[in-house]
């Protein structure tokens, strides 16, 4: 990322905030200005880094999790018809329904604990990457194939010699869509019941009334977002240069 | 190697009863060149892909035959125009594709010498995006001969390249595809002048074969006789578009 534009549209960003908020004169329970927002952010540093901590933690391994299961499931679809006919439209059907609605139920199952916002964050997520890298796999070029064909290839072997690598940079676009999307997940399943994390103290400062700290909370995950996003996007950047 | 047969192909195609090509027979002598040359759309890439047993699209009534008795499909090599060489392996890799597609070890005495022999031993450890259109068909040329196959079928195999790059690739493949027996689709009346022991124009309503010059394989791009094989050839293409 270039570190120029980054300073300026923050920069940008901090000015259009503070106009509004000097122009409008709203009370700060209702806006808070950048000002505010950076001093309670400081003086609540040590809470606000427990509550990162938490969430981050709830995030990394949903989106371990999550990748892991759509990996085999791809692979299980890219190689079995019977997979596909049985798995597909079910897969698709689940797209269709609100997965939010089912935060709460996740927590009646899994209790109040990191369980059950890690498995919001892996419901959230397992659709995209899933899908990004079956793509993938269904989309080899022909030509590939008819050379292996020619070359008596297996096909196990033009599966992990052929289909796989040639599908890697899609899974990488899945699992940099899922950096994003996983955070949201967390943040929802604490929403509806935490007693730790980001999410929920958004909610505790809101109903207090502390906008300024809700304010702080929600700035330092889209900065958590942000940076899981640069490091998974550096980690998958070289999917499919490498050799097998 | 094993010694190379003779191939021959007899039936018609059709795509969903639509007659592809009518009713021909091809032979390949064997140890040949044999060139296939048509326009676009007349089949001729659908013949080879029979002879490789690839999905074609289309039923083909008819049979493939050795003669030797052996089967076909699974003693060839295939080149296209599209180099095909997975962008994630370097040079070395790519060539020995095949064995590793088979799990066997990859004949490296032979991958030596044919690194040296198309020219590749200073690009061996690089990737395909580092090489220039000549060279990557010089990989793929030199992938076909590591699976060292009797029979060899080449879809207008230097077709994007450039004239005087096209010329030195022929040359080269003429000389390391000595004895066995090779077929070249080809939309190019010049590279079948320059090629073919035998020659076939192929339109829709058959096959014609067309003597070629006498000179040996590779012809000479300049010599007359080549130049009016290669306007016959192209004539015989007109009459059939107009």
């Amino acid at each position: 990322m270039k570190v120029f534009p980054a300073v300026a549209a923050t920069l940008f960003a901090l000015t259009v905030w503070q106009v509004i908020v000097s122009l409008t004169d709203l009370p700060r329970f209702i806006l808070p200005g950048p000002s505010l927002v950076a001093e309670t952010w400081w003086t609540n540093r040590w809470v606000i880094a427990e509550h990162t901590l938490v969430t981050a933690k709830e995030v990394i391994i949903g989106l371990a999790i999550g990748t892991a299961l759509g990996i085999v499931t791809a692979l299980q679809l890219a190689t079995s018809k019977t997979a596909r006919m049985l798995v597909q439209p079910i897969l698709v059907f689940t797209q269709a329904l609100p997965v939010f609605a089912l935060a709460p139920i996740l927590t009646l199952w899994m209790g109040f604990g990191l369980w059950s916002k890690i498995a919001m964050a892996v419901l959230i997520i397992y659709f995209p990457v899933t899908s990004a890298f079956f793509d993938g796999l269904m989309r080899t070029p022909p030509g590939y194939l008819d050379l292996a064909k020619t070359m008596q290839a297996s096909p196990n072997r033009i599966l992990w010699h052929i289909r796989v690598p040639a599908a890697l940079p899609n899974l990488g676009a899945g699992v940099r869509l899922a950096a994003v999307y996983a955070p949201i997940g967390a943040v929802i399943g604490e929403w509806v019941g935490a007693s730790q994390g980001l999410g929920y103290l958004m909610l505790l400062a809101n109903g207090r009334a502390k906008t300024d700290l809700m304010f702080a909370a929600m700035l330092t995950l889209g900065v958590l977002s942000v940076l899981l996003y640069v490091m998974v996007a550096k980690l998958t950047r070289h999917l499919g240069d490498r050799e097998t | 190697m094993t010694k190379a047969p003779g191939i021959t192909l007899n039936g018609q195609a059709s795509i969903e009863g639509r007659q592809l090509f009518a009713p021909l027979t091809l032979s390949l002598d064997a140890g040949r060149w044999t060139c296939l040359l048509g326009g676009s759309g007349v089949g001729k890439t659908t013949v080879l892909r029979l002879l490789a047993d690839l999905p074609t699209g289309a039923e083909f009534d008819g049979e493939i035959t050795a003669t030797d008795g052996a089967p076909v499909a699974e003693r060839i090599a295939y080149m296209a125009q599209d180099d095909l060489l997975l962008p994630w392996a370097t040079v070395e890799k790519n060539m020995a594709l095949g064995a590793r597609l088979r799990g066997q070890a990859a004949d490296t005495a032979r991958l030596e010498r044919l690194l040296e022999r198309c020219g590749l031993q200073e690009h061996r450890f690089k990737k395909p995006s580092e090489l220039s259109g000549g060279q990557r068909q010089r990989v793929a040329l030199a992938r076909t001969l590591m699976e060292d196959k009797p029979i060899i079928l080449l879809d207008e195999p230097f077709s994007a390249l450039d004239a005087q790059t096209r010329a030195a690739m022929q040359d080269l493949a003429v000389e390391l595809l000595d004895g066995r027996t090779v077929m070249v689709v080809t939309h190019d009346p010049g590279e079948a002048a320059r090629l073919g022991h035998a020659i076939h124009v192929m339109t829709p309503a058959g096959l014609t074969a067309v003597t070629p010059p006498k000179a040996d394989v590779p012809r000479a791009v300049e010599a007359l006789e080549t130049l009016t094989c290669q306007s016959d050839l192209l004539k015989l293409l007109m009459g059939q578009a107009a």
